[in-house]
């Protein structure tokens, strides 16, 4: 069988590849944005410049250090979370008690200045990351050739999603994340150090986006606008998915990754669009979202 | 729910003095702003003053939205854009005086915030400056491909033509006075919506929602037409801004558009009358001034943004009426 319904198998089956691909990119960041605003209650607008930090300190590791992709895989989560955890000591923990709106604004501002930073450095064209030599290469699957870093990518950001899903539904730390998205209050009398627990979630989310950063720097050319235009998508899709539940986000990023894979088969024009429409849909006949509590 | 609201006003609303709906500081500051804007075109060149307007007026409508709704649209660059682009392609296709196109423009803007608006006001606070967003973005698209709006290149050449048909606009002081009469008129209506009985519930669901459903208001309707009046005036400021440049692009339709505005309002002051216009003129000047420093223009932009949330929050008009302890 060389064609469905009149598109080219390969054609088609690469087109949901990289839509699983984009769905790996919005599900790892609609998560970090849903676990902080669970609990810090702000929209973290600085994700997508955070995302692309990830790839610079990974593509810097690699030229100035030499350090290579697997170690970038661990070192600029930490390193770019721990910018996350200094972001939070320092500007967004004065925000609590102000409306939600605010952190949004400071947010907003932080990411123009980061992207700034990096387009004064590194101009506006993006530089190639190469890909690690263990997973260069193709396999011929039969019906498709199947680039071996792209199946990486789906598998490893899957892993970290359930990873994180796990820790947030079966740890006891995960129990006390949740209590707090609950009633902090509450969980600081049981002796909970919960101010610390927020900084370090809020570095953690910030970790979860510089992971998809790693991950994403072979794929595309890493350039100070990569975040920006991902995040918007993703405000899309978390509004879609409502944050009420991990699962939930995870679900919707791979799913509106697929559709919009397959809107660039069937209808290409409309491929850059069809997740906003979708919101629209969603907002007339569910406003709470998918898995949102109303 | 949050503390703190975002404009919540410094200074108690108590019977005061007003003329024409406007106390005294601000009918002083009113016939400063008159006289200003009568004599800067002598003193600083037309085509900057004309830009600061169009974001002026841009921003005084945004700031109806958010300053006295409380609503924060994240995606006001939509309806400036494509009052732009309506208009250029009114005045440069199908060859329509200045007012008619900028009346166009700005009905299709406000048609688009109407068919926005109704989907967006179904959500409350983050969700719903996240929907306008998205939403903005799915326009920046859909310009980038539509035909009539030209891709990358945007619509050139856009002639500024004959005022009524006979008052030629193409000296820069000709246009000067038509745009600040633009702005002028759009000005004061904002003002009459803000004072009328409707903006009087405009601003008690500002203050809490729940309450002024409660007393028997459907606040929905009230937000969604705040909505559209604000979309309509950003489509009046974009058509103008085209129409003063000759150029309708994506530049103006773009998310970043949206931030600017915002920063504007933010730095001017939220909800105050003529914090708008001071932060425009901040903004814009700085932008002029600095354009040579390319990519940290944005970086600074930033840090007032940063500046302004952590310390900053009543702008500067804010801060100088709570000096002088009156409403600006």
């Amino acid at each position: 069988m060389d064609e469905i319904f009149g598109i080219p198998t390969p054609l088609l089956f690469g087109q949901l590849l990289l839509g699983l691909i984009n769905g790996a990119f919005y599900a790892m960041l609609s998560l970090g944005l849903a676990v902080i605003f669970g609990l810090l209650n702000i929209i973290n607008f600085t994700h997508g410049a955070q995302f692309m930090m990830g790839a610079f300190v990974a593509w810097m590791l690699l030229n100035y250090l030499g350090i290579g992709y697997w170690w970038a895989l661990i070192l600029s989560p930490l390193l770019v979370g721990l910018t996350g955890v200094i972001l939070e000591r320092t500007m967004i923990c004065q925000l609590y008690k102000m409306d939600h709106l605010y952190g949004m604004l400071l947010t907003f501002g932080l990411s123009l200045i980061l992207e700034g930073v990096f387009r004064n450095q590194y101009g506006s064209s993006g530089m190639p990351y190469r890909i690690p030599p263990e997973l260069s290469g193709a396999w011929d699957l039969g019906f498709m050739f199947m680039p071996v870093y792209r199946g990486w990518v789906v598998v490893f950001a899957l892993f970290a999603c359930i990873t994180t899903w796990l820790v947030i539904e079966k740890t006891r730390l995960g129990a006390y994340l949740r209590a707090a998205t609950e009633n902090a209050p509450l969980v600081q009398a049981f002796g909970v150090n919960v101010p610390r627990m927020i900084t370090l979630t809020y570095g953690a989310g910030v970790a979860l986006a510089a992971l998809a950063g790693v991950l994403a720097a072979p794929i595309y050319s890493v350039n100070p606008q990569m975040g920006t235009n991902l995040i918007i998508v993703v405000f899309a899709v978390v509004v879609i998915g409502g944050m009420g539940s991990i699962l939930g986000s995870v679900l919707t990023g791979f799913g509106l990754g697929i559709v919009e894979g397959l809107t660039k088969v069937f209808y290409p024009e409309a491929s850059a669009t069809v997740i906003f429409i979708i919101m629209v849909i969603v907002l007339l006949a569910r406003p709470a979202g998918l898995f949102g509590r109303a | 729910m949050a503390g703190q609201s975002m404009t919540s006003s410094a200074v108690p609303a108590g019977p005061q003095e007003s003329i024409f709906g406007f106390t005294k500081a601000q009918f002083i500051a009113l016939l400063v702003m008159f006289a200003a804007l009568v004599v800067a075109p002598f003193f600083l060149y037309p085509v900057f003053l004309m830009k600061l307007l169009c974001f002026a007026l841009f921003a005084c409508a945004f700031n109806l939205l958010i300053g006295y709704v409380g609503l924060t649209s994240f995606g006001h660059a939509a309806y400036f854009g494509m009052g732009g682009y309506i208009t250029a392609h009114s005045a440069k296709v199908w060859g329509l005086t200045p007012e008619v196109s900028i009346l166009i423009g700005a009905l299709l803007a406000g048609v688009q915030g109407a068919i926005f608006g109704w989907v967006a006001i179904r959500r409350q606070g983050i969700y719903f400056a996240m929907i306008t967003l998205a939403l903005a973005q799915m326009i920046y698209f859909l310009c980038l491909q539509a035909p009539f709006t030209g891709g990358e290149d945007g619509i050139q050449a856009v002639p500024r033509g004959h005022l009524f048909g006979f008052i030629s606009l193409a000296p820069d002081m000709n246009m000067y006075w038509f745009v600040a009469a633009v702005f002028v008129l759009c000005f004061l209506l904002i003002h009459r919506i803000v004072h009328s009985p409707f903006g009087q519930v405009l601003k008690a669901i500002r203050e809490n929602e729940p309450r002024t459903t409660s007393l028997g208001y459907r606040t929905d309707d009230y937000k969604l037409v705040a909505f559209i009046l604000s979309a309509t005036i950003a489509g009046v400021a974009g058509g103008t801004k085209s129409l003063v440049f000759g150029i309708a692009t994506l530049t103006d339709v773009h998310w970043s558009m949206s931030g600017e505005v915002l920063l504007m309002t933010l730095v001017g002051g939220l909800g105050t009358v003529f914090g708008p216009m001071i932060g425009a003129g901040v903004i814009v000047a700085m932008q002029n001034y600095l354009a040579e420093m390319g990519a940290w223009v944005t970086v600074i932009q930033g840090v007032i943004f940063i500046a302004c949330v952590l310390a900053f929050r009543r702008g500067i008009v804010g801060e100088i009426g709570n000096l002088l302890r009156v409403r600006l």
